[in-house]
């Protein structure tokens, strides 16, 4: 394997982590809310996907999708009691939802993995000389900017934008100018489920098999890379998905075969260094200063 | 007699933490285990309240203490002769290391505290987010380390064969023991200054505390105190793997931290007790049980569900845990607002 080509499979795993970082860091954002059950809003798309078998491409699509909106929307209103809980309480909250979901879903789906089969035509690669890309990097690529591009527009071109940001500065100030905090949140998780949804149909290409963890174990990753990235900026923590999914692949390239086991500890390590030297994310520029007495 | 009052904080937890034991042991056989099983990890919870609660930063690293500690008192009690043949890799100063019950959880102790020590010196610098990360971190490299380097860890085979100490005696004492030095150290000058800091950093650094200094100190106080828990641990299941002691058990010890009442020892133990309980008494559910006349039966796989569900809406309902994260208060006396 040369270098081009690891180059290549680690944009391909950057973008997709990439793209699971921005859900997470638009609903941060907005409500300072750390989502753990976020992961549980791709695994429901991507059982949705194996229940519609039977239909076809298009409407698997819209439904895994719409799916995916629904169960944000719930989420939004199962976590409204915690939006002035202490933030180790709203994470706990979050993760006991993603529990209940996984358990759920292993109830009533079991551990064992099953197929998807969507579109598996797009896993297949084509060839550019010695290198092998597959059709589903360029269009996650394709999709992810598009994605990002939007919600960055969104979020600073329009009035909905504006009053996400508001609502981001403090809740309270942004009721007092009007701001209807509730139908904002509403909106920034209805995003975000949005985001899952297309998510899992990028996801359910490469990956064909749904079990229970199967968005979780996206969504580590993609939340690592949020936080070092930068939690405070859109951009930032998206880049920072990215960064954990090439630096994955890079890693993997560049330790040696016997050492390569430990590829999570190199990752990590590296993941703890940059925490400490830039404690506000990788992508931020400057320093937060400190609250005066 | 305010003296007395204050100690309830204490003594109360502890009587309730006996009680439980003893109602324990007079259960059947199968539950018994359960019983025990539920102190111990209650035991890990209050070892992860000591930095967690004192601070207010989030760990999700404790369980790698938890884990050194239970290996490390599981390959020290583990005779020679086994160990060489299940791990032909392992260093030989671990194989030929056969220690006692009490020794090898004083290993597990302070394995916990040189490794939080050292994991600690740089992430005490970290707060929120960050500092929750970077815990997440270590233990997710601890785990990768324990699975495969097979000179110091089990890789991925069952560590066999541990001497199954770990009863009613010594879950409880072991309990009671990890409870005291929390309370102690609460009480004391650095804990106060700890939670100085967690309350105002600002504040607390304009009167001369070094609040990175005092979180290392608790990291490490709390690192041997799961270190030593995961010693019980071991000493309770007789053999384990580096999965048990890994996300699974990271996520429940810290939603019970937190149902409980993140910021109180008598939360910490209550959290411990409640859900462990609950989640013991719907596993017996799962196979039919009978509670004073009632048939109790849940299909299979639902205990994970209820689990959920109720701390969900434990926390909708109490946003500060079960106790409020406040200590027990000694119930008999009018108030005077002298303690």
């Amino acid at each position: 394997m040369n270098l081009v080509q690891a180059v290549i499979d680690a944009v391909a795993l950057g973008v997709l982590y990439a793209l699971v970082a921005l859900g997470i860091a638009l609903l941060f954002g907005v409500m300072r809310l750390v989502n753990f059950a976020y992961g549980e809003l791709i695994t429901t798309a991507a059982y949705v996907l194996v229940l519609t078998r039977s239909l076809g491409a298009p409407w698997r699509a819209v439904l895994a999708v719409a799916a995916a909106i629904a169960l944000a929307a719930i989420m939004e209103l199962a976590f409204r009691p915690f939006r002035n809980a202490s933030p180790a309480t709203a994470l706990i909250a979050t993760f006991a939802v993603s529990f209940l979901l996984q358990s759920a879903a292993t109830l009533a789906f079991g551990t064992q993995g099953t197929t998807i089969e969507f579109l598996p035509g797009l896993n297949q690669a084509f060839h550019l000389g010695e290198l092998v890309i597959r059709w589903i990097t360029l269009i996650s690529l394709v999709v992810g900017s598009a994605l990002l591009a939007a919600v960055a527009l969104l979020l600073s071109r329009t009035d909905l934008g504006l009053q996400m940001r508001a609502v981001a500065g403090g809740l309270r100030t942004a009721r007092i100018l009007g701001v209807r905090a509730n139908r904002i949140m509403v909106a920034a998780f209805l995003a975000s489920g949005f985001i899952a949804g297309m998510v899992a149909l990028l996801l359910s290409v490469q990956r064909p098999l749904a079990n229970p963890s199967y968005g979780f174990l996206v969504m580590v990753p993609a939340l690592v890379g949020v936080v070092v990235g930068g939690m405070d900026r859109l951009v930032a923590g998206t880049l920072g998905g990215f960064a954990v999914g090439f630096s994955t692949v890079m890693l993997g390239f560049f330790l040696p075969a016997n050492a390569r086991v430990f590829l999570n500890s190199a990752l990590f390590a590296l993941v703890i260094v940059v925490l400490l030297v830039k404690p506000n994310g990788l992508f931020v520029r400057g320093r937060r200063t400190m609250e005066r007495v | 007699m305010s003296e007395w009052r204050r100690s309830w904080e204490l003594v109360g937890p502890a009587l309730l933490v006996v009680l439980v034991a003893v109602g324990g042991s007079l259960t059947s056989r199968g539950f018994q285990y359960q019983v025990q099983s539920v102190l111990v990890t209650t035991a890990i919870v209050v070892g992860i309240y000591v930095f967690v609660g004192n601070s207010g930063v989030l760990s999700f690293g404790h369980v790698s203490f938890v884990a050194l500690g239970a290996f490390a008192a599981g390959i020290s009690s583990v005779p020679a002769q086994s160990l060489a043949t299940t791990f032909p890799q392992m260093a030989t100063f671990l194989i030929d290391l056969e220690l006692g019950n009490v020794s090898s959880l004083l290993v597990a102790a302070v394995v916990g505290a040189a490794a939080a020590f050292l994991v600690g010196v740089p992430i005490v610098r970290l707060s929120g987010l960050s500092a929750g990360i970077a815990t997440f971190a270590v233990l997710v490299i601890s785990n990768n380390v324990l699975r495969n380097w097979e000179l110091i860890g089990p890789g991925a085979k069952t560590l066999p064969l541990v001497p199954r100490t770990t009863g009613f005696v010594q879950a409880t004492v072991g309990l009671l023991l990890v409870m005291t030095v929390a309370y102690i150290y609460q009480r004391s000058r650095f804990g106060r200054m700890l939670r100085a800091g967690r309350e105002d950093p600002v504040a607390a650094q304009s009167v001369g505390i070094d609040t990175q200094r005092q979180r290392l100190g608790a990291f490490t106080l709390s690192g041997a105190l799961a270190g030593f828990a995961g010693g019980l641990l071991v000493h309770l299941l007789g053999s384990i793997t580096t999965q048990q002691v890994y996300l699974d058990l990271t996520f429940v010890t810290l939603a019970m931290l937190v149902v409980g009442g993140i910021g109180s020892l008598w939360g910490a133990v209550v959290g411990g007790l409640a859900v462990a309980g609950l989640n013991a008494l719907l596993g017996e559910a799962e196979r039919g049980l009978s509670l004073l006349g009632v048939e109790l039966a849940i299909p299979t796989g639902a205990r994970l569900i209820v689990l959920g569900a109720v701390m969900l809406v434990v926390l909708m309902l109490e946003p500060d845990g079960i106790t409020g994260s406040r200590e027990l208060r000694w119930p008999f006396a009018a108030t005077d607002g002298s303690s």
